[in-house]
């Protein structure tokens, strides 16, 4: 058993924050928040760790209801996008802080705050404050604060954005080994799609607070049920196109007729939303089937071995993305072609259309 | 060129001293020399002036009315100021931002509007002459600014870190006092610094609701001037003491001055 939303909702004044929404967590490995700024990810994990009381529906945690818990009487353990420690604590203090509070005696906290600040390499620097640390050591006493107390619900909101590249690489690396085995449940926040998928577990899918998915992440990702889930989860953005289905045919807006790719066999003909993630759109031509089409080009984005071209096509922006550096000039004409068999298809109100294959 | 790089600052300081430093020289001179003619500095250094402030009771039971009053009333509007301003930054109520403004406003009245008004109600209520009378009554336009000035300073704490202490077990008060008063320390200075000066100045509520027992330095040195005719030379010591307190003070939060003209605001 572990972390269970029923029916929670949260209203501030007439603006509905989080929608009433049904999460079950895993017990197990990361539960990531995916969603852009504003989502609700914040939101959601303050009603999660008992900051703020859901205006309707029952939090509860391993088989007990905890929703009207205050937060102190919980034993959770936040950590924020900001760097945020006791700046009038020293590092050691900080770390402390929460055992301090429950009362734990000093030759336990004393063990207790080596054993995680060797944990978190934060030994060296234990009497300094915050304010004289790096922003990636601000953050491991932070997270080091989060550790300490053996919290059962441990919550990261996204913990690493603020971090410079090389640092975010290494943390992310750590993070899941540091959490592993210690039983506790993990809720992750974070707004991009590779993080999530790199740390595995689930992932929930959020778009202006609601939760559109729940699964575990690689699934939601290759399997998105609806049109918002599969756009949350695609970087750069996933792109559009509204086709015709006719008997053994795909009717683009500017009128071409494309085979009909397996996903549409079984379905009835009608109108869809046609959903290509860009590493489908290539400049090259990569299989017999792909279908080509023309477009021109708005932006290259060329970076190390990968090249991004934003081309316009029938009035929409589209995305490609090819291994290899191609460079087209602005405003040029420039083929591209689609592999449709990796389309994912859509009906207009955005649920998920899965037929034969 | 080179020259000019020295000369302005020179200037300045020597512009801005010089008021200062007539009254210093003022203050070690005798009424007779003051009023005898132009003297650049003092031609009979005396100390008489200062020794008569020293020792004639009329003259430092002024500063010590002025020091208990203003010390007072500094406690109390920092004290009823701090809660304020915590939930001016972190809550959102009903008629929040008026009521914020509204305060400001008190600012904005005359004291002159309020000396009539107090003085019926100070007398009725047991409380004229007292240093508890000069102190309430200048909470009326020190506790605004000490709101608005630590309102500043509290909103640009993060409110995660009312978050984080919370998760990490602490009561309200306990983060309150543990935490959150020392991350605004500097504020909590600026705040007294400017109640503080503020009140040190103010002479005309202090002037009125007092008569003897609690009258302030600034009404004993007008009193002076007008009845035992000119005594310059003991003005310019009791006006050169009156700066001290402030020189003082000023010295513990000169990094976070310019903050506290700004309200608080970065």
């Amino acid at each position: 058993m572990t972390l269970e939303l029923r029916n929670v909702t949260r209203l501030v004044g007439n603006d509905i924050h989080i929608f009433p929404t049904e999460l079950k967590l895993a017990d197990d490995g990361f539960n990531i928040l995916l969603g852009t700024t504003l989502a609700g990810k914040t939101t959601l994990m303050q009603l999660m760790a008992g900051l703020h009381r859901p205006t309707d529906g029952e939090v509860w945690f391993r088989g007990t209801n905890v929703t009207g818990v205050p937060v102190q009487k919980r034993n959770v353990s936040m950590v924020y996008q900001q760097f945020i420690n006791y700046p009038n604590f020293d590092v050691y203090e900080n770390i402390a802080s929460p055992l301090r509070v429950a009362g734990v005696k000093d030759a336990e906290v004393k063990k207790r705050v080596h054993a995680v600040s060797d944990l978190l390499r934060l030994s060296a620097m234990l009497h300094r404050r915050p304010a004289e640390l790096s922003g990636g050591q601000q953050q491991r006493t932070a997270l080091a604060r989060a550790l300490v107390k053996d919290a059962d619900l441990v919550l990261l909101d996204e913990p690493l954005a603020n971090l410079d590249f090389k640092l975010r690489e290494e943390l992310r690396d750590e993070l899941p080994k540091l959490l592993a085995g210690r039983g506790c449940t993990v809720v992750y926040a974070t707004t991009e799609p590779s993080e999530a998928l790199l740390l595995g577990g689930h992932t929930a899918a959020l778009e202006k607070g609601r939760v559109v998915q729940f699964g575990p992440t690689g699934s939601v990702y290759r399997d998105p049920a609806n049109l918002s889930s599969a756009e949350i989860f695609s970087e750069p953005p996933i792109n559009r196109m509204i086709v015709h289905k006719e008997p053994g045919n795909l009717v683009a807006p500017g009128g071409e007729r494309w085979p009909l790719p397996a996903t549409l066999r079984d379905v009835a003909d009608g109108q869809f939303i046609l959903a290509l993630r860009p590493h489908n759109v290539t400049i090259e031509r990569r299989h017999e089937a792909d279908v080509a089409m023309a477009g021109q080009v708005v932006v290259t984005e060329i970076s190390g071995s990968e090249s991004v071209i934003h081309f316009e096509m029938l009035g929409t922006t589209w995305v490609s993305q090819s291994h290899g550096v191609h460079r087209l000039a602005v405003g040029s004409i420039g083929n591209f072609f689609a592999d449709l068999d990796q389309a994912l298809f859509f009906s207009p109100d955005g649920t998920r259309v899965k037929g034969g294959a | 060129m080179r020259t000019a790089k020295w000369l302005v600052p020179t200037l300045y300081i020597l512009f801005l001293m010089l008021p200062i430093y007539w009254l210093l020289s003022m203050s070690f001179k005798s009424t007779n020399e003051i009023l005898g003619g132009f003297t650049l500095w003092p031609r009979d250094f005396t100390l008489a002036n200062y020794t008569k402030i020293f020792t004639d009771s009329v003259w430092y039971n002024g500063y010590i009315n002025s020091i208990t009053y203003v010390t007072l009333n500094t406690v109390i509007s920092v004290l009823a100021a701090l809660p304020a301003a915590y939930a001016f930054s972190r809550y959102r109520f009903l008629g929040d931002k008026h009521l914020f403004f509204w305060l400001l406003t008190n600012r904005m009245a005359p004291p002159a509007v309020f000396a009539l008004p107090f003085l019926q109600l100070y007398s009725a209520v047991g409380l004229f002459d007292t240093h508890i009378a000069v102190a309430l009554a200048h909470t009326l336009f020190n506790i605004p600014l000490a709101v608005w000035i630590l309102e500043g300073f509290m909103s640009s704490v993060p409110k995660e870190l009312d978050e984080t202490a919370y998760v990490d077990g602490y009561p309200f008060w306990k983060f309150f006092i543990k935490i959150f008063l020392p991350t605004i320390a500097a504020g909590i200075g600026v705040a007294c610094f400017f109640c503080f000066m503020f009140s040190w100045v103010e002479l005309l509520l202090a002037k009125t609701l007092t008569s003897v027992a609690a009258k302030p330095i600034a009404a004993t040195m007008t009193r002076t001037a007008s009845s035992s005719g000119y005594e310059l030379g003991l003005l310019a010591a009791a006006g050169s003491l009156t700066l001290i307190p402030g020189a003082i003070v000023i010295y513990f939060v000169r990094n976070y001055i310019a903050r506290g003209f700004a309200l608080g605001r970065v």
